[in-house]
């Protein structure tokens, strides 16, 4: 919290509201000393006069003095938003902590509260409220007060009930924490900064709120406020236009300090979380200070001329770092990929592989670009098209085969449109053609029902599904390279064998080059020609795939193959264990 | 005879469907198997089998329709809350996300005090412990002051296992603890596993969906299919011989890395199928 | 779809009777003190005792209630108890030139909102940066402020449009536009920043999604990613941010046509509420929940155009 109020205090617009809003409350406490005059004194010879040295912001059209009303409305203003923030906040908050942590009735009520609570506009239950309450400001805006809980039901609602579902918390209850406990630990601390924002935002609507009905000429006459100065000035605006401005700029400056406070607040609260958790983790190779060793290369078959699909050279792929640095990822890599040859790129995470990939396509995440070394596609070097040239290409020639089936589909839109709509623009297709196409497609790539799977949309279908649907769509318009990024990790590993059966049947079938991203060996000894060994950022060792398992040279492969678990051996039963072999009929075919 | 530590019989789970009068999600069908002392069951299946729901039915994150989980003679299918977390000192976790099984806004050290915490022990206790929880997972004895975000995934798992060690429990459910790291890692991770058990006698109920990986550490296996167990026993005879068709599928669906053996592999899979495609016509033609 | 939309309207209509029921019950808590206030201070007790006799305050409020529902479904709202002027006729000729504004302003509103909200996303740098200080700057300052000051330029210094009053549309189109152009921007700022905000929010996430990555990756070029899918995906939040305005838009509107002079609902509202003219504040609640329910069904309808998870729900 301490951390929060400092890092505050260092954003200027921060700084500026919050020193704004401390005046204004201190002009409210401190009204009677600082007004020059009372009030309530009516000068009648002094009506709707400009400012003068008596009068510093002039009178209205009662006669009263503006500044010293002024002042005596802000204690108005100031004890209404306390008086708001803290009935929504206490229901709001409250209500939300036990729906979000216990679900069930608490939930039932706070979704029924909010939708009833929220159905009308706030200013029409005002009034409706008013016709029975009065002119009475205090019992108006603790309605409101009500009318508002939702927002931070809502906002505690949702942060608490994201919280619930996380591992740790899982954790805590098994490690034996009571639920209060849990909460205080792990619950709050996710709620007290959206709330904080939430506040002040609330502070300004409600500001804005309370003006606006005493406006209207609903508040109290006989207590000074912002809102019923305006309704003052706007009646005389034609002889002293001066008068509007004062309560004006009182409303105005007010919320939009509490606006500009709570986006400080949300700002340095982003920032502190780090990066915001919905970004995938880029995994970035370390920077290892290993000597750049020469690429251990096992000895080819003398390469046919012109067979040569994808030449990638001393590629170097980089990120820019916020001091201005560029942090390498990819480090002078070569390999090349064969007209209808499967090249496998295994690595752990953070090896540069995917990098690799991506910048082939050029599909880079933002931050990303190509600092050195050369691709050549067909001969042609992809570094010197342009967007548009690219654009042509992806898709057409060059293809790709993700990882995460799910979230790799637009959910919005069926599956069979989203397969016509490349070839639409690729292959010039009318509507009826690409249709028949794609469904010929789905039907190819072991889609059952390749008719009902055309009309679905992505949630309707299942995980292996999807990823043939994106296997499908990559090969629809016919290209030479597939690029495939760990094409089955994301699968159960029946599905596994199957979606490589179907990559290795189609890489046969249309003498595709693949290049294969990987961090199994088995899936390289299951699909590969050659292989290719990274490991942080830099390619360690390559060559046919049967040399390569039959005699594995760098110690970085070896190690990887040492970590393969052996496959024949089992751990065999504890000693005095019996171990039933049946237990009621699941063991039967 | 050494006494059954974990029995379960018939367990039920179903999970409510959203929707008006729409039937419950049946997650476990009545599943049965046990654990005893020291032993390391393990339990294998891909998505959808209820692995997973399994170990949280065990551990009281899943609620129990019917049937019965006993520990050490105890019924604990339908503890209160209360009795629950005295079992916490027995019955600990390990979870298979190292990024989100540990609070990303706690050190290292509030995250090991915590089973502690509910426990009562005094702060010096609760030091000590953290440093011998720290050792016993060859973590460095600084690591305590960090964030988990300045750790690798292998090195979070291992605070994992570390807090999960620190009551000195019984039996340890993991829920595949070593499938989000990579390989080189998941052999380390592995090897702790082993010398744990080697070391303090606990028992783990190993769920994962790796047949490798279970092989390597369990000494019994349960193999689950869409809620049920269709293959239980020693983990020699389910894992490397197995019998029960969807065994024998699992079994020869994760490629060898060796790419002879795997062509065999791959023949001999394709003529499995093959088989038990006729096997089923068969079947559905006598029915 | 049929059944997404009746359970839709079901539920539309349980909101409208619980809200009113509300309305009603908390309105004639204070049973006794309503006679009062209509005869003023000085009314002697059993004036007071013979006008609550014959508004009919002295039967159970339940009672009340089931006959105003049942009369009300029949278009009978009852009458003012001060002008007696039925009350389903003081609305309705109102209600018209209210829906006017605000309908107008939610139009507006959405359209400028994603033109910003479309702009600050894909262009980002100091684009982005000034769109979400306009948006913050506009969502911040109360509309009947920005009301004044459009007043102030534009009718009384500038003398463009006509600074008060109202023209029907069927009388003369150019007059009427003259005279609603004015509400309808000080109504829209707020709206617009809000929506604008929300959908530059959710444009970001989506454009950082891995099937626009794939998108890319099958060659379609940038402009239709953006506009074809990324903006269908983004729409939901963005529509969902512009039906909560909606509903803030009629509030709004009540202040609005105080200051602009105009002959809406606003005026009635506030001549109900300082009277304590019940049988008229119930016709506004029972308008307003109308009008609010209707375009949530509508929204919800489009909603499941634009989302298909949400047809299912």
């Amino acid at each position: 919290m301490t951390s929060l109020r400092r890092r505050l205090l260092r954003n200027p617009t921060g700084i500026g509201s919050l020193v704004f809003l401390v005046v204004v409350v201190l002009s409210a406490v401190f009204a009677p000393l600082l007004a020059p005059h009372d009030p309530n004194t009516a000068n009648a010879y002094d009506t709707l006069s400009g400012p003068s040295g008596k009068y510093w912001l002039g009178n209205d059209g009662s006669g009263h003095d503006v500044l010293s009303r002024l002042l005596f409305a802000t204690r108005l203003s100031v004890t209404l938003t306390a008086e708001t923030l803290v009935i929504a906040a206490v229901l709001g908050i409250v209500l939300g902590l036990l729906a979000g942590y216990y679900g069930k009735i608490f939930e039932a009520v706070g979704t029924a509260a909010t939708s009833l609570l929220q159905a009308l506009p706030a200013i029409v239950v005002l009034l409706a409220a008013k016709s029975v309450l009065g002119p009475s400001d205090f019992a108006a805006m603790a309605v409101f007060g009500v009318l508002i809980a939702p927002a931070f039901y809502r906002v505690v609602y949702s942060a608490v009930s994201a919280v619930r579902g996380e591992l740790y918390v899982d954790a805590a209850r098994v490690s034996g924490l009571s639920d209060p406990r849990i909460i205080g630990r792990h619950v709050l601390t996710v709620v007290r900064a959206p709330a904080i924002v939430l506040a002040a935002n609330i502070a300004g609507i409600s500001v804005a709120i309370s003006a606006g009905l005493d406006f209207l000429g609903l508040g109290d006459p006989s207590i000074p406020s912002w809102g019923g100065m305006l309704n003052d000035g706007f009646t005389n605006i034609f002889t002293q236009p001066l008068l509007v401005l004062w309560p004006s700029l009182a409303i105005g400056l007010t919320c939009v300090a509490f606006a500009l406070l709570g986006n400080a607040l949300r700002d340095e609260l982003e920032r502190a979380d780090g990066a915001p958790k919905r970004r995938r983790r880029v995994k970035q190779a370390a920077t290892v200070a290993v000597a750049p060793a020469a690429v251990i290369a096992h000895d080819d078959a003398p390469e046919e001329p012109g067979t040569d699909l994808l030449v990638v050279q001393h590629l170097s792929v980089g990120y820019g770092t916020p001091d201005g640095s560029v942090k390498t990822v990819v480090e002078d890599v070569t390999l090349t990929v064969r007209r209808g040859e499967v090249h496998g790129l295994i690595g752990e995470s953070g090896s540069g592989k995917t990098q690799t990939a991506f910048s082939i396509l050029r599909l880079l995440p933002s931050g990303g670009r190509i600092v050195g070394g050369s691709i050549t596609f067909e001969g042609k070097d992809l570094a010197g098209l342009s967007a548009k040239e690219m654009t042509a290409l992806r898709g057409k020639k060059i293809a790709y085969v993700p990882q995460e089936p799910m979230s790799n589909l637009d959910p919005s839109f069926t599956v069979g449109s989203q397969l016509v709509e490349p070839m639409r623009i690729h292959l010039g297709l009318s509507k009826s053609d690409a249709k028949a196409r794609a469904l010929d497609l789905l039907a190819r790539v072991g889609i059952p029902n390749p008719g009902r799977t055309y009309a679905a949309y992505p949630h309707e279908v299942s995980g292996g599904m999807a990823q043939r649907v994106l296997i499908a769509g990559a090969i629809s318009c016919d290209p030479e390279l597939l690029i495939a990024d760990e094409p089955t990790t994301a699968l159960d590993v029946t599905v596994q064998a199957e979606v490589l059966d179907l990559l290795r049947d189609l890489q046969r079938e249309r003498r595709m080059g693949v290049l294969l991203v990987t961090h199994n060996f088995g899936v390289v000894a299951d699909l590969c020609d050659r292989v290719s060994v990274m490991q942080s950022g830099r390619i360690v060792e390559t060559g046919p795939v049967r040399a390569i398992f039959a005699e594995p040279r760098h110690e970085y492969t070896r190690s990887l193959f040492d970590a393969i678990l052996p496959d024949a051996e089992a751990r065999g039963a504890l000693p005095g264990v019996t171990s039933s072999g049946t237990l009621g009929e699941g063991v039967t075919a | 005879m050494t006494e059954t530590l974990l029995d379960v019989r018939d367990i039920v789970v179903d999970y409510p469907v959203k929707g008006f009068r729409k039937p419950p999600f049946r997650a476990l069908g009545g599943v049965s198997l046990e654990v005893g002392p020291g032993e390391c069951v393990g339990l294998v299946g891909e998505s959808g089998s209820g692995k997973t729901t399994l170990g949280r039915a065990v551990l009281g994150l899943a609620p129990v329709t019917s049937g019965s989980i006993t520990y050490r003679g105890r019924e604990i299918s339908r503890l209160g809350h209360r009795e629950r977390r005295a079992l916490a000192a027995d019955l600990q976790v390990v979870f298979q996300d190292p990024y989100t099984s540990l609070n990303p806004s706690l050190t290292i050290d509030q995250i090991l005090t915590e089973p502690l915490i509910a426990r009562k022990t005094d702060k010096q206790q609760a030091q000590r412990r953290v440093r011998e929880l720290l050792d016993a997972v060859h973590l460095p004895s600084d690591a305590g002051k960090r964030l988990p975000r300045e750790f690798s995934g292998g090195q979070r798992q291992r605070v994992a296992i570390a807090r999960a060690l620190a009551l000195d429990p019984k039996l340890i459910v993991c829920d595949e603890p070593v499938s989000a790291l990579d390989l080189s890692t998941q052999a380390r991770v592995l090897e702790l596993f082993k010398e744990i058990q080697a070391r303090t006698g606990v028992a783990y109920l190993f769920v994962s969906h790796d047949l490798d990986v279970v092989r390597y550490l369990s000494h019994r296996v349960a193999v689950m299919y869409r809620g049920e167990i269709v293959e239980w026993g020693d983990a020699n005879q389910v894992t490397v011989h197995p019998e029960h068709p969807y065994t024998q599928r699992l079994f020869l669906a994760a490629p060898v890395a060796d790419p002879v053996k795997q062509e065999q592999r791959r023949a001999e899979r394709h003529r499995l199928l093959a088989l038990q495609q006729e096997q089923d016509e068969q079947m559905e033609i006598n029915v | 779809m049929p059944r997404f939309v009746l359970r839709r309207l079901a539920s539309g209509v349980v909101l409208i009777v619980v809200i009113t029921a509300a309305t009603f019950f908390l309105l004639h808590a204070s049973g006794g003190n309503i006679a009062r206030r209509i005869l003023g201070q000085e009314a002697t007790e059993d004036t007071v005792v013979q006008k609550t006799h014959e508004l009919g305050l002295d039967r159970p409020v339940l009672t009340q209630f089931r006959e105003w529902l049942s009369s009300a479904i029949h278009g009978d709202l009852g009458a003012s108890w001060f002008t007696s002027q039925p009350v389903s006729e003081a609305i309705s000729s109102r209600l018209q030139v209210t829906l006017e504004l605000v309908i107008g302003a939610t139009i507006v509103s959405g359209i400028v909102a994603v033109a910003l909200g479309v702009l600050a996303a894909t262009r980002r740098g100091w684009i982005d940066r000034f769109v979400q200080f306009l948006a913050v700057l506009g969502f911040a300052i109360p509309n009947f402020l920005v009301a004044l000051a459009l007043v102030t330029v534009f009718a009384i210094h500038f003398k463009i449009f006509k600074p008060t009053g109202y023209t029907g549309l069927e009388e003369d189109p150019a007059g009427w536009l003259s005279t609603v152009t004015l509400p309808i921007i000080a109504l829209s700022v707020g709206s617009i920043a809000g929506v604008a905000q929300q959908i530059r929010g959710s444009m970001i996430d989506a454009l950082d999604r891995d099937y626009v990555r794939t998108l890319r990756s099958r060659g379609l070029p940038e402009s239709r990613i953006v506009y074809k899918h990324v903006l269908r995906n983004a729409g939901g939040p963005g529509l969902a941010m512009l039906a909560v305005q909606f509903v803030g838009l009629l509030g709004g509107a009540v202040i609005i046509e105080q200051i602009f002079a105009i002959p809406g609902l606003g005026q009635v509202s506030v001549g109900a509420t300082s009277q304590g003219d019940v049988p008229l504040v119930m016709g506004l609640v029972l308008a307003t929940a109308i009008v609010v329910v209707t375009i949530n069904l509508v929204v919800d309808l489009l909603q499941g155009y634009l989302n298909p998870k949400v047809r299912l729900s």
